[in-house]
């Protein structure tokens, strides 16, 4: 009874604090999203009107939403599987026998995930610079045009893409690693008495034991994806020719700029209903195929 | 057995791939060094002609980035330590102590986390502003109070603590308080660490929500400055490498002395069930 009470006191003040300030403006936003709360009613409470459902239906017509769906679901769809292999490369080339300076190595790979992303970003942003930038210049090295990265819709969005796996590969990696050494040596041994060269022991042996670890990291990291904000942000301001709106740019220009917190609790709701229905299809679809 | 060729192609293949990915990191560094307008030349130049601290000066003369890094470093302490006040005596908590509806709240606390933190944003700022805490450190500070994910890291840590050390110290007739200060906080030292770096990355590194609540140029927040002087200062290269210098080396100095915690951190936090 008294061992209750500590508890209950213990947990009480941390348990407080997310329900003030995160599930009552969860639920609030919910509420929100089915009124016309504007700058009128940011002025004066009473300028409020439940909608229903008409900010959700407006944004269905609105193209820039759907422009804004698309250009995140190319991010993730781009990001998520090129973020991925590259931390699982690195991991593999990490948990090698042969590999020297390790600690070293982990270090430097994982460096740019404790960066400030808005700081990085300006950092690329003149990587990235179609004349003086030494990413166009590496490529002319390799006898490459040089490309326009931030100022061509075509590649504003990859160059975005380039940017995050950069920025992130590292976390992974380090999942990725701690899974691989967890593999017991006996499955390797085991595979090669069967005659299982490199490739069919990456295939049936570490593949399948890593599978339920990559699940987690596929899920995790599409989440991650889908809200990306400060990229276009800082780099392109949804330009050129707004292929770099993303979702929460999106929520952002339309709660924080146009003042339009009703509509913008709808696009959060959009979002967060579709980071949901990835997260479960992707559960599903691993489990349909025999992983996990 | 010893296989030179492949030991080469892997070292090779590390050392090509941690070249490529400091690069951006130590051109930073360089450009900030270089003198205005050297960087913005062809053939790019890797290092500064004459390595020079004017970019700095100006930033820190001219637009007194100062008062943005003291913002940048109270809010992250201040995070940090609220964070470690609100989650771990929660974390010990949902791992040793037994209260009615425990693991049910546990669950729905871990259930939340599907939720992205950013659908709160329009609702709290609403409430900040009734509180007229928007433009306040407060008010930057709300989201980093308690967090699932701390709570989560203190616990999955917490119940390795064995049960017999608790009892025993309530069998010699110790409080819950006194038990939890001096027995469960050494123990959980470690963690706290893992936790108190955790935050102060993530409140440093922070960009949405700082960008939404502090409005005014004298409560921003290193990244938020930074972000707003690139609009304006586009053709500045080594002065915005300057700022980004600044931005970036002390979590990347932090990092690096803590790394061990870091790691461990993450590696609870990314493995969940």
């Amino acid at each position: 009874m008294n061992g209750s009470r500590a508890g209950w006191l213990f947990a009480a003040p941390a348990l407080m604090a997310i329900a003030v300030f995160f599930v009552v403006p969860v639920s609030a936003a919910l509420l929100m999203s089915a009124t016309d709360f504007d700058i009128y009613a940011l002025a004066d409470l009473r300028n409020v009107r439940f909608i229903g459902l008409g900010n959700y239906l407006q944004l269905l017509q609105t193209p820039l939403f759907w422009r804004a769906l698309l250009n995140t679901l190319f991010f993730v769809v781009l990001g998520v599987p090129l973020s991925i292999s590259a931390s699982l490369g690195a991991a593999l080339l990490l948990h090698s026998r042969l590999a020297r300076f390790r600690g070293f190595f982990r270090t430097a790979l994982f460096a740019p995930v404790v960066t400030t992303l808005a700081a990085v970003a300006v950092v690329w942003i003149f990587l990235l610079h179609s004349r003086y930038g030494l990413i166009n210049y590496g490529l002319s090295w390799l006898g490459l045009h040089p490309v326009d990265w931030l100022g061509n819709p075509r590649w504003a969005m990859p160059a975005i893409v380039l940017l995050s796996v950069w920025k992130n590969f590292g976390y992974n990696m380090i999942i990725l690693l701690a899974g691989l050494q967890a593999i017991p040596d006996e499955l390797y041994e085991a595979a090669q008495l069967d005659g299982a060269g490199r490739r069919a022991m990456f295939r049936h042996v570490t593949l399948p034991a890593l599978a339920p670890m990559l699940l987690m990291v596929s899920i995790l990291t599409t989440a991650g994806h889908f809200q990306i904000f400060a990229e276009p942000y800082v780099m392109t301001q949804g330009g050129p020719a707004e292929r770099t709106v993303t979702v929460l740019y999106l929520m952002y220009e339309n709660g924080f700029k146009w003042w339009s917190l009703g509509s913008a609790s709808a696009v959060a709701f959009v979002l967060f209903l579709i980071m949901l229905g990835f997260s479960l299809a992707q559960t599903r679809l691993t489990r349909g195929g025999g992983f996990a | 057995m010893r296989r030179p060729l492949a030991s080469l192609a892997v070292n090779g293949a590390l050392a090509l791939v941690a070249a490529l990915t400091l690069f951006p990191l130590v051109w930073m560094v360089c450009a900030s060094l270089m003198t205005p307008g050297e960087a913005s030349t062809y053939p790019p130049p890797l290092l500064p002609r004459s390595a020079t601290l004017a970019n700095y000066r100006l930033l820190f003369a001219e637009h007194g980035i100062i008062r943005q890094a003291a913002n940048s470093l109270f809010i992250s302490l201040l995070a940090t330590a609220l964070s470690l006040l609100f989650n771990v005596s929660a974390g010990y908590a949902f791992a040793k102590l037994r209260f009615a509806g425990r693991d049910r709240v546990f669950r729905l606390l871990l259930g939340a986390l599907v939720v992205p933190a950013q659908v709160a944003m329009m609702p709290l700022f609403l409430m900040l502003k009734e509180l007229g805490l928007v433009n306040t450190y407060a008010g930057a500070l709300v989201p980093w109070l308690a967090s699932v994910l701390g709570i989560y890291l203190v616990r999955q840590y917490a119940l390795t603590i064995p049960d017999a050390l608790l009892e025993a110290a309530r069998i010699d007739g110790a409080s819950e308080l006194r038990i939890f200060v001096q027995v469960v906080l050494p123990l959980l030292k470690p963690i706290i660490v893992t936790l108190a770096v955790l935050t102060f990355l993530g409140s440093w590194n922070d960009f949405m929500w700082p960008l939404i609540v502090l409005t005014d140029h004298d409560v921003q927040t290193l990244p938020v400055a930074l972000a707003a002087l690139s609009r304006e200062h586009v053709q500045d290269v080594e002065l915005m490498m300057a700022g980004a210098v600044i931005t970036v080396l002390p979590v990347l100095l932090l990092f690096l002395a803590l790394q061990r915690y870091y790691m461990q951190g993450l590696l609870v936090g990314g493995v969940k069930e």
